[in-house]
């Protein structure tokens, strides 16, 4: 170990593996967004609330299997109540009241969740390590993850079965033809209402991966929904509403942020990474207001 | 009855266009005016001064800075703290490397200072838009916390970022009790409301609202649509940098960098959705809110818990406000988007009539 | 009348060889006509014509890959909307383009802004040049106020008024930036035989009495023929025709492209 080279692709390759943690979270943000125009402030929160009931459930004796099954039907009927009783109300109103209102949500589902199972914070075991795998350590002499492996796997899995939902299955097109026009899918006859409940239960559903993968990451606490933070410069570089911009804006922010807090951080002081993707996709924005696979859009006047 | 308009003519333009056109409101405003600035400071005690007025005076000046821009100018910010950080820590660079300057003047330089930021930070909003631009506002928000905490000769080198703010002097009067603190607060947000009402109601604020409702026919009627959004960046900031400066000086007194960290941004945002997005009142009305209701919380909440003889934790009251604040987000956005300054105004035009039913 | 007594002048306006395209979809294609001042100008054509395209492209919403327009002997390739507005050209908008959250008033006082040079410091403080300003915009915002005559809507806010009188405040709006060429994008669409009457005597007054040229879009054909002094007729975004109504109207080409439109 310890060339340059191979030391510069040890950490492209950590910020890859980081990115896909961030894409997993984009994800969800995606769904929501391309079924109903929503940004979701409050995935994030979503994220915690499924992270945090899981977490207590197992720490009470609950088979882990079971406590998966019990969040995500918790999550599912989380997420369909959010939609009836948030959403709702709000159909054809400007993007950025649906917007404030999620920042509501994201306060109201962080006072829940914690306010139901306490405030302090937990650890999650899902028995794989975060230790870098000896045998490609011996083999290039670059230290990778294994957990950031698995993390990445259990993603390109999810990744591929919503690609899948979404264009082999009835429900997924209906939802491609909602997210292209609300109105025109009503008027052939998509029931628009069960499909915005499939989505936000979907959307729980991906919160609950995330939960689990963030959380045995970091710990699950309180700061876990800031993990929002993380996807949202995702969604400025990959567009809101593209799944694959989700996956390669993740994988962008990854990479230059690792890379830029290893090369370019010790000399400002570090912690870059906490403004460095928002500046990043503003950079991006400027040039390309579209975002990387959104569409242009042309103003009729 | 009451609050009857009837009677009261208006013959000329100039009298149509004051600010308060109504006989009424103008003896209200002048009753509270007289309240605040000498019954106030002659009945509150010390804890009312300091750990209620002062930071509802505070917070409604932030509001009404981020109101100008998000209400008024149509702009989603999402960094209004940082813009207060930059208020409170140029103040302390000007207070210490500015021999004997006016803390007055210093406030004033300072917001000076956020607002230049402000505009360095509004430029994305002349190619993006909406959310897109909410989001890039947390560039504002991380990058500034950041730089404050990393760039030592801002903060003089202290351990952590930690300022201390430095006595102040008003004409060889110091501001060192509550009463002056309050006074010095008070004095500076009404001024500076005053102002921004004036703004709002003149060419400028028309030329927000005009960006705000529709860009294109603004830009086709002659409204430039660069400089007036940047102008309201730039007026926005600098009321929250002077914001920033009173939280510094007349209230905390020892500030760290995190004190403005995402989650005041958040409570200021949510000020002005309660209180009344586009409504100088209801920067004031929210900031009031806002402030009152974890106080009120935590009155209200033992006292019944005890009745009931259970014993609620202070973690569940804090968790209970988050939902509460949640909740009349949510409440209020979907029920009354224009906030408590709309509901005062229905309450008004009941009271034009009452208590004659028509 | 005939045109010179009503004082129809020089070209005001020349559009030359404009094209513009989005992406693959072309809208205009070399299209070149002028307005002379004081007249009634009329743009008519089917639908997605490119009459609408035309006038963003007069007032700079939009920007041509080809072609100059000349505005009071200044030519260019495109222009910047807010200073189209500054040079004196007004505009309405086929879709109510209103300020929703503003009262009528403050509406059109926003057509004054071009005409205020207060800055903001001096209106924040409401005293001096900065409330003379406001004092006599609001005079003049006034006379319109009566010359429409939406006196009694005053201080309504525009969302909640009927379709008609939007379409009159919005006109109100654009008079009050006192425009030397006013653009009105199908000022009549939607209204009943009323509303329109009214209409068309608001258009003919303001050409009369202020003096303004008027380019108009209509789809009101006998609208077109009874109050513009001089029609351009565009078809897939070429110009087909162009000439006094009487000439339009007996043009084959005209006949062919509106051939199965009832009118």
């Amino acid at each position: 170990m310890g060339s340059p080279v191979s030391f510069f692709f040890e950490v492209v390759i950590s910020g890859l593996l980081a990115g896909v943690m961030y894409s997993l979270v984009a994800l969800g943000f995606v769904l929501i967004y391309k079924a109903s125009g929503v940004l979701n402030f409050a995935q994030g929160a979503m994220v915690f609330f499924a992270a945090l009931t899981f977490v207590s459930l197992v720490e009470r004796g609950v088979n882990f299997w079971l406590a998966i099954a019990i969040t995500l039907a918790v999550m599912i009927v989380l997420g369909i109540l959010t939609e009836r009783i948030v959403l709702r109300p709000l159909v054809n109103q400007p993007a950025i009241t649906l917007f404030m209102v999620t920042i509501g949500l994201t306060f109201f589902l962080e006072g829940l969740s914690q306010g139901i199972w306490g405030s302090q914070p937990h650890g999650l075991e899902l028995g794989i390590q975060d230790q870098p795998m000896q045998w490609l350590a011996d083999r290039t002499g670059m230290f990778v993850s294994q957990f950031d492996l698995f993390a990445s796997a259990v993603a390109a899995i999810l990744v591929t079965g919503l690609a899948l939902f979404f264009q082999r299955t009835r429900i997924g097109r209906a939802l491609r033809a909602v997210a292209d026009d609300h109105q025109a899918a009503l008027a052939v006859g998509i029931p628009l209402k069960q499909i915005w409940a499939i989505v936000w239960a979907v959307a729980g559903f991906v919160a609950l991966v995330a939960g689990l993968l963030w959380g045995a990451r970091t710990g699950v606490q309180y700061s876990l929904t800031f993990v929002a933070l993380k996807a949202l410069p995702v969604l400025m570089l990959g567009g809101f509403e593209s799944i694959a911009g989700a996956i390669v804006g993740g994988l962008i922010i990854g990479a230059s942020e690792k890379v830029a807090e290893v090369y370019v951080g010790p000399y400002v002081g570090g912690g870059i990474e906490s403004w460095f993707p928002y500046v990043l996709a503003l950079v991006f924005l400027l040039f390309r207001p579209e975002g990387l696979f959104g569409e242009k859009h042309i103003d009729r006047v | 009855m009451l609050y009857r308009e009837a009677g009261q003519f208006r013959a000329t333009y100039a009298e149509d266009q004051q600010i308060f056109p109504l006989r009424q409101d103008r003896v209200a405003i002048g009753v509270l005016l007289v309240a605040a600035f000498i019954a106030v400071p002659l009945v509150a005690d010390q804890y009312w001064l300091s750990a209620l007025l002062i930071p509802f005076l505070i917070a409604a000046l932030a509001a009404l800075g981020l109101n100008i821009l998000t209400g008024y100018a149509g702009q989603l910010s999402l960094g209004t703290a940082a813009f207060m950080a930059i208020g409170a820590f140029a103040t302390y660079n000007f207070v210490l490397r500015v021999p004997g300057i006016p803390i007055l003047a210093a406030f004033v330089l300072a917001g000076i200072c956020a607002a230049i930021v402000g505009i360095v930070f509004g430029l994305p909003s002349l190619r993006i838009k909406g959310f897109y631009l909410a989001v890039a506002t947390l560039a504002a928000q991380f990058f500034v916390l950041w730089a404050i905490q990393r760039i030592g000769w801002i903060t003089n080198h202290s351990a952590s970022g930690v300022i201390t703010a430095q006595n102040i002097a008003i004409l060889g009067v110091p501001i060192d009790t509550p009463r002056a603190k309050y006074l010095l607060t008070l004095s500076v947000v009404a001024v500076l409301a005053l102002l921004a009402k004036n703004l709002v109601r003149s060419e400028t604020g028309r030329a927000f609202m005009a960006v705000r409702d529709m860009d294109v026919a603004a830009s086709v009627i002659g409204i430039p649509l660069m400089k007036t959004k940047l102008l309201a960046f730039a007026i926005s900031s600098f009321y929250c940098g002077v914001a920033g400066a009173l939280y510094a000086y007349t209230y905390l007194g020892t500030v760290e960098p995190e004190a403005f960290n995402l989650e005041l941004s958040f409570r200021i945002l949510f000020m002005i959705i309660i209180g009344g997005v586009g409504s100088v009142l209801g920067s004031f009305l929210g900031a009031a809110f806002i402030v009152l209701l974890p106080i009120a919380l935590n009155l209200v909440v033992p006292p019944i818990s005890e009745a009931a003889g259970i014993e609620i934790p202070h973690a569940i009251i804090s968790n209970l406000e988050l939902m509460i604040f949640g909740a009349l987000i949510i409440f209020f956005l979907i029920v009354e988007p224009l906030g408590l300054a709309r509901l005062w105004q229905i309450a008004k035009e009941k009271l034009r009539l009452w208590p004659f039913p028509h | 009348m005939t045109p010179s007594d009503r004082g129809i002048g020089a070209p005001i306006l020349a559009v030359e060889g404009v094209s513009l395209a989005f992406g693959g979809v072309r809208a205009l294609q070399g299209v070149s006509f002028d307005v002379r001042e004081h007249e009634v100008r009329a743009i008519i054509g089917p639908n997605g014509a490119g009459k609408s395209s035309m006038l963003n492209v007069i007032n700079g919403v939009y920007h041509p890959q080809e072609g100059t327009i000349t505005f009071k002997g200044r030519s260019r390739r495109d222009m910047v909307a807010h200073e189209a507005a500054a040079q004196g050209i007004g505009r309405t908008f086929q879709n109510i383009a209103l300020f929703r959250g503003m009262t009528v008033l403050d509406n059109i006082m926003t057509g004054r802004n071009v005409k205020m040079r207060s800055t903001f410091l001096e209106q924040s403080i409401w005293i001096g040049r900065a409330r003379r300003e406001e004092l006599a915009h609001r005079r003049k915002v006034e006379e319109i106020i009566d010359f429409l005559e939406i006196q009694h809507i005053r201080r309504t806010p525009v969302g909640r008024l009927p379709y008609g009188l939007q379409k009159r405040v919005e006109l109100a709006r654009a008079l009050a930036m006192e425009p030397e060429l006013l653009l009105l994008d199908e000022p009549m669409a939607g209204m009943n035989l009323e509303e329109k009457q009214d209409m068309c005597r608001f258009i003919l007054d303001v050409n009369e009495q202020f003096g303004t040229t008027v380019v108009l879009i209509e789809h009101d054909m006998g609208v077109v023929m009874d109050i513009s002094d001089r029609v351009v007729v565009l078809d897939y975004g070429r110009k087909i025709a162009d000439g006094t109504p009487d000439e339009v109207r007996g043009n084959q080409t005209v006949i062919d492209a509106y051939l199965g439109v009832a009118h």
